[in-house]
């Protein structure tokens, strides 16, 4: 993955179309906020996704990192429509999936699946692998030769490397790890192209993330697959990933190569992100320097005007960063490629070392309305009346 | 189970000195007769005053039982625990359950990895703090809600006053975490255990509450046990690392001793394993095989022998001890071993380059 | 926990890999077939692969439900509520052959006089007789098969309006969601003795069927109701989303995730409830809303009856009342078993 891919500088943004799997374009996601006792009644909207655009190779991993509520995950289930966008369009192949319904967007399905984070959590606990394995191969005709459909088994678990024994046995018989291979495989068998990854291995113990990883890695070279890796871990995404975006609040604020983002972070963000990663060498973690960033993760249900990270930002200005939302854009600096783009009016200056970081007084945000983590708690409210 | 070395092998006291807490052949049993399952197995450390110890480990190697053992939170019945547990000279093991009450809180406290439920969700923020303080130290209501306030103050709670009169799920994750660390400082405890403290945390509020951690541990003297499953945080946090497998203390040093030069197979395989933000891209990750399922018992030989990727034949015969390891690789060192590595592993960790098609 | 030695099935015997996307897919990509030069690397690293996963045992699966099954055989709550409840339906079953005397038969006439409506008991009668002269045991031990009846058969009628209701709601969500719950919610409102009453009492004649049917009806709501509740869950659950990304179709969704994994807590509703059916017949019966035919006797029935008499020989409404209080006991504990043995939390 990391060398399979060599990637290509382009002039603008807007890659060449053959090359690109996944286009989104302008996504939104709201969920309302509804209140009352016999009437509901929309009160406000959380912002969960807040206009995001992202293209994605053929080929390619993409990682996107953010913090818990900033609505990555969200961003990850609206590309699969598991929900629904407010606004916007997700390209996948040249189709607009936001515009498919029914039956047409069921067979679109094929062509894109998830991983989860939890690998028990969503394996059915009363099916077999065998099962599990077969349903989707079934939903899309691909088990119609039972001879066949025997050999796709064989070959799903071998890939993922799992013993022929595991077709009889259920979820809970197998160690997290093992689960999250079932997963993986299950995803796999309808032979999709695009891979949409969300925190495929932060629920595993350390010795085995790496397992996980380095298979995530050898299918994509095997199967020629393209991945949307979500996560928090910057150390795991910066490993797996040739392009990363950096979300905050709805939307992306950093965009660039994995290496370039973290030799050169341009949004402050960003530098706060990557200086807060423990990295497990003493004589690195006493000698750097961290951006500790004051309070916490504003409201998306309330989110700040003009920069959503004006209220924590380090460099803040009293001009531009309250008033006006900066867009992502290459920024005029030597030696930053074209698809080094930042959303930030400062970036130049920050990176020149013209502006110094200051003193940022604790802004606290009224939890109660995002007293759970947005992601899981409003996404599956969003869910209940949009079964395909 | 087989016979223990442990307290034999063990040295005295890493600085000189008296320790605070001593904990010798802790172990801890669950259930009985055939079923029974060894969380804690003859785990032996010191904790000097001011002191941040950290226990390692993932998932069942035992080192939230250790410190709940410690604590005696660990439920009264469907358990039994060995071993003393020595603090400032009193064996808190056979101290009876209400005197035990009255060192918690007081003596010695916990924060977990969960806040929210950790609070109770019904009573405000500030009963909450200052119930603690009239507890253990008979303050009156006034002026524990006082020292309630100056202590929200004192872990970075903005506008502390105004907090006291809130209930947990008003206040975020971060926050809510840096209450019930004013809640275990509120009587100035001489030993704090930090279990799992920032895992449910993003990096960013993890950042913040590491560092409120080392600033408290600095300024108050508090001895501090850090249990987790991050190396990063220990490698910025801890003075002494134990790392836990199967219930056992399988490696113990010095932060910078460790992580230069892990001796046990297991650390080791952890170090290379994970991927790390300082590092060039591109280096294929190592993982360690199999699961914790695939362990052995102790008895049998090493429980992590089927995992090892240095495995020699004696691993599955003969159980290793806790013995000192060699000095120069660092003071005090202890390893549990038949085969430790004699290079770092990340030193001639394959690249993507070789070893992909 | 462990497995000790090299697991059995890290041999090889691994197909080619270029078998993985070539026999199945429609399509299949150039890039998908190995060049045969990486075949031998391909194939290391797959016995790699398998090693790195861990064992499994070679064991066939254990499903769930029969990992409960395993929990339960152990617990002595659950295997005295099984007795209780087999010996029973054994009872029940061999009903005439037990029984002493024909219940129907009025052996003891001659002993009920107005000033001993009852009669004592006796050799060949070790609990004496009713007003009618008939043999009590032997009343009791026929009356178990009527109890039996009613109770199965209404918690069985119960369940299945419920799961139709509970799957409609919780399946299909939106409207029809909102109007069952609606007529549930109503249902649910009306105290539900009252309205097992009223039930009964909309019938002519009173009989066994109108007691089952009203016990059945009162039941309803509240499978339904545990039901869509507990499939609400399941289809907020990762795996039901994962299969919606499968792109299965959703009635499959329905009855083949989400409907499996929420009966649990209706089984356990269910032994809960047959034990409040046959209290409740009991009630009906007591309240002369029963089968009004006392040639087939029926604990509940019998308690009814027993009334009358109640101040100068209470035994006769105790056996009937015990009979009722044990068997309910049984059922009770097994359903509390199982619902223990059934959660995800209790496992192990």
């Amino acid at each position: 993955m990391t060398t399979s891919t060599p990637t290509q500088p382009t002039a603008d943004q807007a890659l060449p179309d053959e090359d690109v799997l996944l286009d989104v374009r302008g996504l939104k996601v709201h969920f309302p906020i509804k209140k009352g006792v016999l009437i509901d009644r929309t009160v406000g909207h959380v912002y969960a996704v807040d206009g995001m655009d992202l293209q994605i190779r053929r080929g390619e991993t993409y990682g996107l990192v953010g913090e818990s509520g900033c609505g990555k995950s969200t961003f990850g289930r609206a590309v699969l429509q598991l929900e629904e966008p407010t606004e916007g369009e997700v390209l996948f192949d040249g189709t607009d999936l936001a515009s498919l319904r029914g039956e047409a967007l069921r067979r679109q399905r094929r062509h894109m699946q998830m991983v989860f984070q939890d690998p028990l959590g969503s394996l059915d606990p009363r099916q077999t692998v065998e099962q599990l394995l077969l349903e989707g191969m079934r939903a899309h005709g691909l088990a119609d030769d039972a001879k066949a459909a025997r050999a796709r088994l064989s070959a799903l678990l071998d890939a993922v490397g799992l013993p022929k024994n595991a077709l009889s046995k259920y979820p809970h018989e197998f160690s997290g790890g093992q689960r999250q291979r079932v997963g993986i495989a299950r995803a796999l068998s309808v032979d999709p192209k695009l891979i949409v990854a969300d925190e495929p291995v932060s629920a595993l113990d350390v010795s085995v993330q790496a397992q996980v990883v380095n298979l995530l890695e050898d299918l994509q070279e095997e199967f020629g697959l393209t991945y949307l890796v979500i996560a928090h871990d910057l150390a795991v995404v910066r490993h797996i990933s040739d392009r990363i975006g950096v979300m905050y609040l709805g939307a992306l604020v950093e965009e660039a190569d994995a290496d370039d983002l973290y030799t050169s972070p341009l949004h402050p963000y960003t530098r706060a992100l990557l200086s807060a990663v423990p990295v497990p060498d003493p004589t690195v973690e006493d000698t750097r320097e961290q951006i500790l960033l004051a309070g916490d993760l504003p409201s998306p249900a309330n989110p700040p005007s003009g920069c959503r990270f004006h209220t924590r930002c380090p460099w803040r200005q009293a001009t531009r960063c309250d008033t006006e939302r900066p867009q992502l854009r290459v920024v005029d600096l030597p030696g930053t490629p074209a698809g080094h783009r930042v959303a930030c009016h400062w970036a130049e200056q920050i990176a020149s070392g013209e502006l110094r970081p200051h003193d940022v007084d604790m802004e606290l945000t009224d939890q109660t309305l995002t007293a759970g983590p947005v992601d899981t708690t409003l996404g599956a409210k969003g869910l209940t009346d949009t079964l395909p | 189970m087989t016979t223990q070395a442990s307290t034999t092998a063990y040295p005295s006291g890493a600085g000189g000195g008296e320790p605070l807490l001593s904990v010798r052949d802790l172990t801890v049993t669950f259930g009985r007769g055939g079923r029974a399952f060894t969380a804690v197995d003859h785990v032996s450390f010191d904790v000097q005053p001011g002191q941040t110890v950290g226990l390692v480990g993932e998932s069942g190697c035992g080192k939230s039982v250790t410190s709940l053992a410690i604590m005696q939170l660990l439920p009264s019945r469907g358990n039994t625990v060995s071993g003393t547990v020595s603090f400032a000279g009193e064996d808190l093991l056979s101290l009876s359950d209400a005197q035990m009450r009255d060192r918690r809180g007081r003596d010695l406290a916990m924060i977990f990895q969960d806040p929210l439920s950790s609070l109770n969700p019904v009573v405000p923020l500030g009963t909450q703090v200052a119930e603690v303080l009239q507890r253990h130290k008979g303050m009156k209501n006034a002026p524990a809600q006082k020292r309630a306030a100056e202590l929200l103050d004192k872990v970075g709670i903005p506008d502390p006053t105004r907090r006291l009169k809130e209930y947990p799920h008003q206040l975020s994750g971060g926050m809510r975490q840096r209450a019930l660390i004013a809640m275990a400082l509120a009587c100035e405890p001489r030993l704090l255990i930090a279990d799992e403290p920032t895992t449910a945390l993003d990096v960013t509020i993890q950042a913040q509450i590491l560092a409120l951690l080392k600033e408290l541990v600095q300024d108050s003297g508090t001895a501090l046990i850090m249990i987790t499953h991050d190396l990063g945080v220990v490698a910025g946090l801890c003075d002494e690392v134990n790392v836990l497998y199967g219930g056992r203390i399988v490696e113990r040093a010095g932060r910078h001793d460790l992580f230069a030069r892990p001796r046990h197979p297991y650390t080791g395989g952890l170090l290379a394993s994970i991927p790390r933000l300082t590092e060039e891209r591109g280096r294929r990750l190592t993982p360690v095989p199999g699961s914790v399922a695939d362990n052995i018992p102790w008895d049998h030989g090493c429980a992590f022998a089927p995992r090892c990727a240095s495995e020699i034949g004696v691993c599955r015969e003969r159980t290793p001890e806790l013995v000192p390891d060699r000095p120069e690789l660092g003071a005090d060192r202890l390893l549990r071993c038949h085969n430790p590595l004699e290079s770092n592993p990340l030193d001639d960790a394959p690249t993507t380059e070789e070893s992909g098609a | 926990m462990t497995n000790p030695g090299p697991a059995p099935d890290l041999t090889p015997g691994v197909p080619t890999p270029s078998t993985t996307g070539a026999t199945t897919d429609p399509t299949p990509d150039a890039r998908r077939h190995g060049a045969l030069g990486a075949l031998a690397d391909r194939k290391k690293k797959r016995i790699d692969a398998l090693a790195e996963a861990g064992t499994i045992s070679s064991e066939e699966g254990v499903s769930l439900w029969q990992s409960a099954w395993r929990r339960l055989r152990r617990d002595p709550v659950f295997l005295i509520g099984a007795v209780i409840v087999l010996l029973f339906v054994l009872v029940a079953i061999l009903a005439p052959w037990l029984a002493p005397h024909d219940p129907r038969a009025r052996d003891l006439i001659g002993q009920v006089t107005p000033a001993t409506p009852i009669p004592e008991p006796q050799p060949g009668y070790p609990l004496g007789g009713d007003n009618a002269g008939r043999d009590m045991l032997s009343r009791l031990i026929v009356g178990s098969r009527q109890t039996l009846i009613v109770g199965v058969l209404a918690t069985l009628g119960g369940l299945a309006g419920g799961l139709v209701l509970g799957t409609l709601a919780g399946g299909i969500s939106g409207w029809v969601d909102t109007i069952v719950m609606r007529i549930v919610d109503v249902m649910l409102s009306i105290p539900s003795l009252l309205m097992a009453f009223s039930i009964a009492a909309l019938f002519a004649r009173p009989s066994q069927w109108t007691v089952i049917l009203a016990i059945a009806i009162i039941q309803i709501p509240i499978f339904a109701r545990l039901l869509r509740g507990s499939m609400m869950a399941q289809r907020h659950s990762d795996h039901v989303l994962a299969a919606r990304a499968l792109g299965v179709r959703r009635p499959a969704i329905v009855f083949r995730h989400m409907l499996p994994n929420s009966l649990g807590p209706v089984i356990v509703q269910g032994t809960l409830v047959l034990a409040v059916s046959i209290i409740d017949a009991a009630a009906l019966s007591f309240l002369g809303l029963g089968n009004p035919d006392d040639s087939i006797p029926e604990w509940g029935q019998m308690l009814g009856k027993a009334q009358t008499f109640f101040n100068t020989y209470p035994h006769i409404a105790v056996y009937p009342a015990l009979c009722i209080i044990v068997v309910a006991l049984g059922f009770t504990l097994m359903g509390e078993s199982l619902r223990e043995a059934l959660d995800p939390k209790s496992r192990r």
